[in-house]
């Protein structure tokens, strides 16, 4: 793997993720109503960030939910090595709700997919919104983001690779590509 | 990592394909705890349940772990089946296999016969019970329903009650304890208890007093009477006396110890009749862990490249 730039670090995902936050408040005028969902695993961190994010801004206490959408991909037979399943978290009822879907990257649209059909099982909400860190292009399925951090222009051969401190040490987001091609 | 096409046994895995299942299994709780208790992993998957011997609560739980993943799912039974009409176990397997099912679950008094199933069937296979042999989701679901009491599976002392000899539940739990660092100690009547188990570290106390003294869990076995065609002692009278789970006997285990059956329970035999009710008693979170454990199972052997065929 070799690192082709580096495009986002710590003060920059900082300042974007406050920007989101405030886009949530501005967008929702019922705060109380929202919830917000991170699809695993690094959706869940940047989630809690927006969620202590609105906390310190607006004084609210939102809802928070964990989603693993692994029982929702299409594409079990051609996985490997074999998935790990890690859980869903989803301890209040999402009927009537403003979800706030949160991801780190949207690429294809397929893990999205995913999540629309596993909050769906769990009862009917009101709004469904998507955030996300970075939009990378390349979608396969008519999925946009409502809330974007960064739209990043990238080839398919290039993996976006979103680093954050809670479990890779550093907050920074990377263009890496893989050798040979 | 768990890669296995086939689970004919607990003999053979390793800690980490164990580990691997619980930790699958221990995610799948929650999806039986939904108001729409199901997720699309194996639409379109075909399970079918081929039981030569009669079972209801792992074919029912197998049953419901299939249609939790969304998989399509028969059920076979030996009972009332072209097998009454003189058709082979293997004729009746190529039968079913061509229609292209995906699993098959399989129980049948025969020890060895899901693995003789692989030799021949391109299916995945899981066994569900053979003959004495095995039960490895029965010693998954006891796992699991441990760990979750205690937190892990090392650093305990397990005390096994009863029919030692006939049980493939005790076999497979034997296997999969051994793989941690947990006291196994096994009690029952002396003709009950193969002391070959004590080559593989397993301590043998027939003195059940004894044996329950200071354990973390107490799992019972049921007296199989269907199995026992000689007498392994003298009457059941006298099992009672010296093998039945009772309040005083159970005093003397640790003071947070579970008490564990893999069921059908024989009241009045081998456990008191009130233990089974008790706030000790986790023999009902066995039965709800069985579905997670199943599915589990089912969805790994589903997903990705088998490294190894069985």
């Amino acid at each position: 793997m070799k690192v082709k730039a580096r495009v986002m670090e710590q003060r920059k995902i900082a300042s974007t993720l406050k920007r989101l936050a405030m886009e949530v408040i501005e967008r929702n005028r019922e705060l109380e109503n929202v919830a917000i969902v991170g699809i695993r695993t690094r959706g869940v961190i940047i989630g809690e960030r927006i969620l202590k994010l609105i906390e310190k801004l607006e004084g609210a206490k939102l809802d928070f939910g964990i989603l693993d959408i692994t029982l929702y991909r299409d594409d079990l037979s051609t996985i490997g090595p074999n998935p790990i399943v890690k859980g869903t978290e989803i301890d209040f009822d999402v009927t009537g709700r403003d979800i706030i879907l949160v991801d780190d990257v949207l690429f294809s649209g397929r893990t999205v997919r995913a999540a629309l059909d596993s909050i769906v099982d769990f009862g009917r909400p009101k709004t469904i919104q998507l955030l996300v860190l970075i939009d990378r292009g390349h979608r396969e399925l008519p999925i946009q983001a409502d809330y974007i951090g960064k739209t990043l222009p990238t080839s398919k051969r290039e993996i976006v690779e979103v680093r954050l401190k809670e479990i890779d040490g550093s907050d920074e987001v990377l263009i890496v590509e893989e050798e040979g091609f | 990592m768990f890669k296995r096409k086939h689970l004919l046994g607990i003999e053979g895995l390793t800690r980490d394909e164990i580990d691997h299942i619980l930790d699958t299994a221990q995610s799948m709780v929650e999806v039986s705890k939904r108001s729409v208790k199901k997720v699309p992993a194996l639409r379109g998957k075909t399970v079918v349940n081929l039981f030569f011997e009669p079972s209801t609560r792992t074919r029912i739980s197998f049953e419901l772990a299939a249609k939790r993943l969304s998989a399509d799912l028969i059920n076979f039974s030996g009972s009332s089946s072209s097998l009454v009409k003189g058709e082979s176990f293997r004729d009746t397997v190529l039968n079913l296999e061509a229609m292209h099912p995906d699993i098959f679950v399989v129980r049948h008094s025969q020890a060895g016969s899901a693995y003789y199933l692989t030799t021949f069937s391109k299916s995945s296979v899981v066994n569900a019970g053979d003959g004495a042999h095995e039960h490895p989701t029965q010693a998954l679901l006891d796992a699991l329903t441990i760990r979750q009491h205690k937190g892990e599976l090392d650093n305990l002392k397990i005390t096994i009650v009863g029919d030692i000899l006939h049980s493939r539940v005790a076999r497979s739990n034997i296997f999969l304890l051994s793989q941690y660092k947990t006291k196994i100690v096994l009690s029952g009547p002396p003709p009950l208890i193969p002391p070959e188990f004590s080559d593989m570290g397993v301590e043998i106390e027939y003195d059940l007093d004894k044996a329950v003294e200071g354990s973390d869990v107490v799992m019972m076995l049921r007296i199989q009477r269907e199995r026992q065609t000689g007498s392994y002692f003298p009457s059941l009278r006298e099992y009672r006396k010296f093998y039945q789970l009772t309040k005083k006997r159970l005093a003397r285990a640790d003071k947070d110890a579970i008490v564990m059956h893999p069921g059908p329970i024989n009241r009045g035999i081998e456990l008191m009749k009130d233990i089974a009710d008790s706030d000790k008693s986790v023999i009902l979170n066995q039965v709800s862990n069985g579905i997670a454990v199943r599915m589990a199972v089912l969805y790994l052997i589903s997903g990705g490249s088998h490294e190894f065929n069985n």
